[in-house]
């Protein structure tokens, strides 16, 4: 794995003739995880794909850099909303996709690794289909890091699963995902909270800095001063345009 | 009940039903047969009827293999390319617009008397429902799915052949499906418009002689090869179901 670079996004994005969000100076720290809050519609999501080099509906004007000045194409691993499994293809096949839509011979050693530490070796031959949700996040998780890849893009990767579920792979993310370049996209300013080292609130007016706690990620939720900080957060969301 | 109990049951309430009419409209059997009667002489040709059955057998099956190979590499090719579709799909929808029936005469013109003028109907027939149903199926994987194979670097053949088939296969299935049903209308159209052989001749020369029972029995014959084809195409297609 090469070190993880921060990233810097200089621009604004225009759709239908509207500016979808205003000019923004964003730089996402290297290996550490940026979340991005935010109204539905405001273009979090938009940020996530224009980063990820894919394409989306309207025009961006403005640069997306890496630190390291080196192409950011190959160095971006990316895990949406739902686990996104192939339901042809068994938990062991899918976490070594990637390797295979590239053409390349998968490292099956690693994969079995990873499998172990996310905690589904022993369904390693079965299909999607037949875990559960959260078991099915985590053989995402698996195949997202298989990719190893410097940075990685979470859009609301956790927001379909159950309250202890999303707790259990918040914390697992957090220690598999440690020293990427990580922007995550998510709804919860809980999630935000444990998770962030840095916060970002996107709104129509460009992006702002919410400061994070003192204490690293990943935080304790029920703590006075995270679930404060989550009511005043909500409040500024609920403010915001 | 199982669905063949169904199956049964249909059938035999059809036959009570013919026999009803033939029965209470005394309507002669050069008109309408009864079962009974087509039966018997399905029995006495029987010989007859398997030799052109064979040969119309032989024609839809080879149209059908023709048809859905052309039908699976061009949907392949439209899905990779949206300029090709945009350019191709036109003279597609062109082609389905007109009747094959005006077709026919012209192709046994081009292909002769022999079994390559039907093979070509039953392929003409059935290359669109074929190469629609699994086009529909590649351009529909759902776009996150996509991304996340761009993401990862894949090769468009590796995510056509990973991804997007797979995906697909259903689709494939339910056009394959359409495909069994179609196949024979072409083959017998073809035979309809010039031949010596198969089933299509079979009837039109039992009809010109006003053996309307031995017309029945060919038709009835051609009716359960199509429907062993589709039950057959049906298992396939479910086999062809990824999940």
């Amino acid at each position: 794995m090469t070190d993880a670079p921060a990233l810097h996004v200089n621009g604004h994005h225009d759709m239908a003739g509207r500016q979808l969000f205003a000019p923004l100076d964003l730089t996402l720290p290297a290996g550490q995880w940026t979340c991005v809050l935010g109204r539905s519609g405001v273009g979090k999501s938009t940020l996530l794909r224009l980063i990820a080099g894919l394409t989306c509906a309207g025009d961006f004007n403005g640069q997306i850099e890496a630190s390291d000045s080196a192409p950011l194409a190959g160095r971006i691993s990316f895990m949406a909303q739902s686990d996104l499994l192939l339901p042809w293809l068994s938990v062991f096949e899918n976490v070594v996709l990637g390797a295979r839509l590239r053409g390349d011979t998968p490292d099956k050693d690693l994969a079995h690794d990873l499998l172990q530490r996310v905690g589904l070796a022993a369904f390693r031959d079965m299909k999607p289909a037949a875990l559960s949700g959260g078991m099915r996040q985590r053989a995402a998780l698996a195949r997202t890091l298989m990719e190893d890849r410097p940075v990685a893009l979470l859009d609301e990767p956790f927001s379909a699963l159950d309250a202890s579920t999303r707790a259990d792979m918040q914390e697992l993310s957090a220690q598999m995902l440690q020293g990427k370049t990580v922007l995550i996209v998510t709804h919860d300013p809980a999630e935000a909270l444990r998770l962030g080292h840095q916060i970002v609130v996107l709104t129509a007016a460009g992006a702002t800095l919410w400061p994070p706690l003192d204490t690293p990620p990943v935080r304790d939720q029920y703590a006075p001063e995270t679930i404060a900080d989550q009511a005043a957060l909500l409040s500024h969301l609920r403010g915001a345009p | 009940m199982s669905k063949w109990a169904y199956a049964f049951g249909a059938t035999g309430l059809g036959l009570i039903l013919w026999s009803t009419v033939v029965w209470a409209t005394g309507v002669p059997h050069f008109i309408l047969p009864s079962p009974w009667r087509v039966a018997q002489a399905g029995w006495d040709s029987s010989s007859l009827i398997g030799v052109n059955a064979l040969v119309t057998a032989t024609e839809v099956v080879t149209g059908l293999v023709v048809g859905a190979v052309l039908g699976v590499i061009s949907a392949i090719q439209l899905a990779n390319s949206d300029r090709l579709y945009r350019l191709v799909m036109p003279l597609l929808i062109f082609t389905q617009a007109v009747p094959v029936f005006a077709l026919a005469p012209i192709l046994t013109l081009w292909f002769g008397y022999g079994m390559a003028s039907k093979v070509v109907m039953a392929v003409l027939i059935i290359y669109f429902p074929v190469t629609s149903a699994f086009y529909d199926g590649l351009t529909r994987v759902p776009r996150d799915i996509v991304d996340m194979a761009r993401a990862m670097n894949g090769t468009r053949w590796q995510i056509m052949r990973r991804i997007k088939i797979p995906h697909a296969l259903p689709s494939l299935g339910t056009g394959l499906k359409l495909a069994a049903v179609y196949a024979p209308i072409g083959a017998v159209i073809g035979e309809w418009v010039g031949a010596s052989k198969g089933l299509g001749y079979l009837m039109l020369l039992a009809n010109g002689r006003a053996k309307t029972d031995l017309m029945f029995a060919s038709l009835i014959t051609l009716a359960a090869m199509t429907i062993c084809l589709y039950v057959l195409v049906d298992k396939v297609a479910t086999r062809l179901r990824p999940d």
